[in-house]
């Protein structure tokens, strides 16, 4: 389960980690909009925003629901989960760059008292 | 896309990291320094720019950052203060990091001495579920540019400067 999640996780920040991508997610994040819209906002062909909703869509970022004729996508917000996840992440990065910050610190003490002792 | 997350008792997020350094800087650096390390540095809750982010020492203690022009901004409070052993805290931040009184999640942080040089820091965010009433502002949070999007931008910003970095599981 925790590699599964992991998995899951790597997948949503390597959706995000393209440029374009990101732009659609933040564009459908912001109203719901079909393939069409997003491509009239941004200089992406039709066929390159359906690609990069699929890969969204796959990460589980976004969902597509048919309203009449449309299908419009829309961020995956399922709350609880979203929010977890996005905590999951804060705490990764932030417990990652602890670490990094005590170690320095302890190695710069430990450097110190070793230079104060004859 | 999970529909029984919703009605689970309670969601956490657990995290450990092993860290070389003594269990007293490994607390000082936790509690005491935390904007050190802290990876929303530049998306803290006020309007100025963050100077510092601070946890008063002792249980019932507030949890608020300052800003560079002296507002203080509420994140939280101190529930449990035991020096050098555990701190939980009180996260009251919604989903758009915004301090919510309404809501409660708590941050429960132990530290374990595994030598003299060495602490493992265990830490567990848990009532999470309290974000289900939130599903809507989710969605608002999404958008704004100091909600979860920025955040992400800086995730990755972050992350790519991480590699050895990173915490163990």
């Amino acid at each position: 389960m925790p590699l599964s999640k992991a998995a899951l996780h790597a997948r949503r920040f390597a959706a995000l980690g393209d440029p374009t991508r990101l732009s659609v997610f933040t564009l459908i994040a912001r109203s719901p909009l079909s393939v069409a819209e997003v491509a009239e906002r941004l200089p992406v062909s039709r066929p390159a925003v359906s690609q990069h909703l699929k890969v969204l869509a796959d990460a589980g970022l976004v969902q597509c629901e048919s309203v009449g004729t449309r299908n419009l996508y829309r961020p995956d917000t399922d709350g609880i989960a979203t929010m977890r996840d996005f905590i999951d992440s804060l705490w990764d990065v932030g417990l990652a760059r602890f670490k990094a910050h005590a170690e320095s610190l302890a190695r710069s003490r430990a450097a110190q008292s070793s230079k104060e002792k004859p | 896309m999970n529909p029984t997350l919703a009605s689970a008792a309670e969601v956490a997020v657990r995290k450990s990291v092993t860290v070389a350094a003594p269990i007293a800087l490994a607390f000082e650096v936790f509690t005491a320094r935390i904007e050190s390390w802290w990876p929303l540095a530049s998306h803290h809750i006020g309007d100025a720019d963050c100077a510092a982010v601070v946890i008063e020492p002792r249980s019932g203690g507030r949890w608020y950052e300052r800003g560079v022009d002296g507002v203080e901004c509420v994140w939280g409070q101190v529930l449990v203060w035991e020096p050098e052993r555990r701190v939980v805290l009180v996260w009251q931040l919604n989903a758009q990091f915004k301090f919510d009184p309404t809501l409660h999640t708590e941050v429960d942080v132990r530290f374990t001495a595994i030598d003299d040089g060495t602490t493992r820091v265990d830490l567990e965010h848990r009532g999470l579920e309290a974000y289900g009433a939130d599903a809507l502002a989710m969605r608002e949070a999404f958008g704004s540019p100091n909600g979860w999007n920025g955040m992400l931008d800086h995730f990755a910003e972050v992350a790519g400067t991480m590699d050895k970095a990173a915490p163990t599981h």
